[in-house]
């Protein structure tokens, strides 16, 4: 099914910039409807610089008010939109046009993979956000704080710089062959997160999430396939802080 | 379905998680509902950093902030609201510290501040450095941060579920009714007190740094039961948005050593704050970047953008304390700080306005002392009035710290102290309504066509300069706005994630927002902080030194009633008597 075309733009450039001429195919699936998931097809303009969001936005707004998927902050902070663009997974809203269609191409796009589709693009996040949980995502210290901040050297707080970077958009996660083929693999992000912890020099429950991570849903499932850093959106070295867990599990300290 | 807790705060932002984290230690059963994921919220994109007298870099005093912070809002700030701030907000940054917030750090291993916008030491001699930041992803860390503390908390969340309606019944919240997204259902919550923290309505506006579910639903539903809205009239446009997108770019890149640069290349600010120059308040490097525009000094192709200048400053500050801006800045504009000229303009920002509240967060129903009891607003969407006519940067992360604590812990008490109010019947009518409407409209109206009118006619008419001709034809525009929304129908017919109902009821919170902004801002014929009319040049401290309450007639379509409260021009220990405001 075709549906017709309509001018995508509502972001930034000129009136100067050649429009692209694109067909967008998406994976649709409505559970009260649909037994199995289909392809539909819709044309669209765009420019090279408007973001696959602009985009799958245009189809919702003006084509098909049914698509749905999740999206808020519209500039890679929250999160909300990691889809299948292309085959890769990516931010819709971080990925430009430009970059993955030329004139008269097509932008493939599909939910996130190992996750159940609740509805087109949006998919059931809690397992996910159970796999988070999993690891005491929280700092721990308890002994009595200081009237002041606890002192910690920039080199030392340099160390999170990666791992707090993280937004918890599960592009990494659900890229991962070993989350596909065993859900109980609590995954890149999850260990992304243990490591903001585990390397942080205030924290007192290294131990514990150590622990955590060696246990066999924990770090030694990853294989070092390297899907997880290449879909992370914010270039963070996942598989590099994954080998720091590891190293520390092994020699039972950070 | 049907809900019960002592306590329910909506939101799950900055303010929302410290006022649940609060509720919580206050041994009362809390739940938190969230139209989206927490770690979604839009407390995450704040980059620049938290402003507090730490005296970590050179030496500051909270009496130091409590003034910038009064004169930065024109002297409409409540003084005695900017004096408990500036107090408050040094504890709450340690405590954030404490709950594990990865701070930057000085080389003496304490946390990092640098200098931001209307920030001075000395009551207005000098800018002074007193941002607390993490890199430039602040607002993220304390989003990570707070979520990360309510899980150990193990707070309750309902997560993608949409609040339709307050439930008040003679002067007193009883709960409130939310659509679970996931099923459709509509729920019942019961609660002896609710906290609002929903956030600010910056969709509005064309241009934008605000996410697309920042659509002013909760200030809305208060507006829609005849409670009103406090200073809507002042909006901040925060100058650096990325050129036509309205990305955030934060003051922070000032703050570092970022030169605003016109067409010529000139550093124009020198011209417009002398003293502080680039580090001047938003309200007016927004002007005077709209000025360079207009007298035809912009850059680009349609020379509606000027520059900043990072190019002299150290890659590695550029690439580690800006590393987010760096990266936003090549990613939508192939563009690199390094060695580019950044090119940017004004984007709409942040609602100083909103539901108005005493100090303790508890929400008030006219301008003369009344409340709604039990029901509490924290962070962008409530008015303490701390902001007052032109919020400074950073004082947003120290509000929904300071604030979303205070209603927490406000609420929980007030909850420890009193029985469950009685249940209106059918609590669920008039959401119910709502729902029918939308799916049974009488025409064939689409909601982003309208969504596109409201955004471009609020952008041209209602943004940063104003005048009573542009804002009467608005007032006009959206009475059409809101004709053609009675004719929208969702064409969608599933009851699961029917995100299409949702979009359709966010237009009309948006519609109300924008009429309560409109409303103000044509009844307040003077200059102050972001309100700038071309027609009223000046500050009118005889007429105007006093807050805006803005009530919906109902019993009049499309009417707006204005009345007013005063200002509170003390603080409890400290008071700062007007002066015009020069930097």
């Amino acid at each position: 099914m075709t549906q017709t075309t309509a001018q995508a733009s509502s972001a930034p450039v000129s009136a100067s910039v050649p429009m692209l001429q694109l067909k967008v195919k998406v994976l649709r699936f409505d559970p009260e409807k649909d037994k199995k998931a289909y392809w539909t097809t819709y044309d669209v303009e765009a420019q090279p610089g408007d973001r696959v969001l602009d985009v799958i936005n245009h189809i919702k707004w003006y084509l098909e008010p049914s698509l749905t998927f999740r999206r808020s902050c519209m500039h890679g902070i929250c999160g909300s939109d990691a889809m299948l663009i292309n085959g890769r997974n990516r931010l819709a809203c971080k990925t430009l046009v430009r970059d993955v269609a030329k004139n008269g191409g097509t932008i493939t796009v599909e939910p996130i993979r190992g996750l159940k589709v609740e509805k087109d693009l949006l998919v059931d996040m809690e397992p996910f956000f159970d796999s988070y949980k999993a690891i005491m995502p929280y700092f721990i210290n308890e002994s009595p704080a200081p009237a002041a901040e606890r002192i910690q050297s920039e080199e030392e707080a340099e160390r999170m710089a990666h791992s707090s970077n993280c937004i918890l958009c599960a592009c990494c996660t659900t890229s991962c062959p070993i989350f596909w083929v065993n859900g109980s693999y609590l995954g890149p992000a999850a260990i992304v997160q243990a490591h903001r912890f585990i390397f942080d020099t205030r924290d007192e429950a290294t131990q514990q999430r150590l622990g955590i991570m060696n246990q066999n849903t924990g770090v030694w499932r990853c294989r070092t396939a390297y899907n997880c850093t290449e879909a992370c959106p914010r270039d963070i070295p996942i598989t590099q802080l994954i080998e720091e867990v590891k190293r520390a599990v092994m020699y039972g300290q950070a | 379905m049907h809900h019960r807790y002592d306590v329910l705060v909506v939101g799950a932002g900055g303010a929302g998680l410290m006022a649940a984290l609060y509720a919580a230690k206050g041994n009362v059963s809390v739940a938190c509902i969230s139209k989206l994921y927490p770690t979604r919220s839009h407390t995450g994109a704040a980059q620049g950093g938290i402003g507090a007298a730490l005296g970590n870099v050179q030496e500051d005093h909270w009496e130091w902030h409590m003034f910038d912070t009064v004169k930065g809002g024109d002297y409409l700030t409540d003084q005695d609201a900017a004096e408990v701030f500036a107090k408050d907000i040094i504890d709450a940054v340690y405590e954030l510290e404490h709950m594990g917030l990865p701070f930057s750090r000085t080389p003496e291993g304490k946390i990092a501040q640098r200098k931001f916008g209307g920030h001075t030491r000395d009551f207005g001699k000098a800018a002074v450095e007193r941002s607390c930041y993490a890199k430039d992803r602040t607002g993220h860390m304390i989003l990570q941060t707070l979520y990360q503390q309510n899980v150990k908390a193990g707070t309750t969340f309902f997560n993608e579920f949409h609040v339709t309606d307050l439930l008040i019944e003679d002067g007193r919240c009883q709960g409130l009714v939310a659509y679970e997204l996931s099923t459709g259902e509509l729920h019942t919550f019961h609660a002896k007190a609710v906290i609002l923290a929903a956030g600010g309505y910056g969709r509005v506006f064309k241009i934008t740094s605000n996410a697309l579910t920042l659509t002013g639903d909760l200030m809305s539903i208060y507006y829609r039961k005849g409670l009103p809205l406090e200073d809507m009239e002042f909006y901040q446009f925060h100058p650096t948005g990325l050129a036509k997108l309205g990305i955030l770019v934060t003051e922070g890149i000032r703050g570092e050593g970022g030169i605003l640069r016109n067409d010529s290349g000139e550093r124009f600010m020198e011209r417009y704050a002398p003293t502080i120059k680039d580090l001047a308040p938003r309200d007016i490097v927004s002007r005077s970047i709209i000025t360079e525009i207009r007298e035809g000094r912009g850059v680009g192709r349609d020379k509606d953008a000027v520059n900043i200048d990072l190019t002299h400053l150290p890659r590695e500050v550029i690439e580690g304390k800006l590393a987010e801006i760096t990266d936003l800045a090549r990613t939508y504009l192939g563009m690199d700080p390094v060695k580019d000229l950044v090119p940017i303009q004004p984007t709409a920002h942040y609602a100083m306005g909103g539901i108005p509240t005493n100090l303790d967060g508890l929400c008030l129903s006219d301008g003369s002392g009344g409340t709604v009891e039990g029901l509490y607003a924290a962070g962008e969407q409530a008015c303490v009035s701390l902001h007052g006519a032109n919020r400074l940067g950073t004082n947003s992360l120290g509000d929904l710290v300071v604030f979303g604590r205070r209603a927490g812990i406000a609420a929980a008490k007030y909850a420890r102290q009193v029985e469950y109010p009685d249940m209106p019947e059918g609590a669920q009518r008039e959401s119910v309504d709502l729902f029918e409407r939308l799916r049974n409209g009488s025409g064939k109206e689409n909601v982003a066509a309208i969504r596109k009118d409201l955004q471009e006619s609020m952008m041209n008419n209602v943004g940063i300069f104003r005048n009573g001709k542009d804002m009467a034809a608005q007032v006009e525009i959206l009475k059409e706005l809101k004709a053609r929304y009675q004719g929208v129908t969702v064409s969608d017919p599933s009851r699961r994630y029917n995100s299409e109902l949702i979009e359709a009821m966010e237009l009309g919170f948006m519609l109300d927002c924008a009429e309560a902004m409109t409303a103000s801002a044509l009844n307040r014929t003077e200059s102050r902080g972001a309100h700038d009319r071309e027609d009223f040049t000046e500050r009118n401290d005889t007429d105007w030194l006093k807050h805006t309450m803005a009530y919906k007639n109902l019993n009049k379509a499309d009417d707006v009633i204005i009345g007013y409260k005063p200002v509170a021009l003390k603080g409890f220990t400290r008071a700062f008597e007007p002066k015009p405001r020069v930097y």
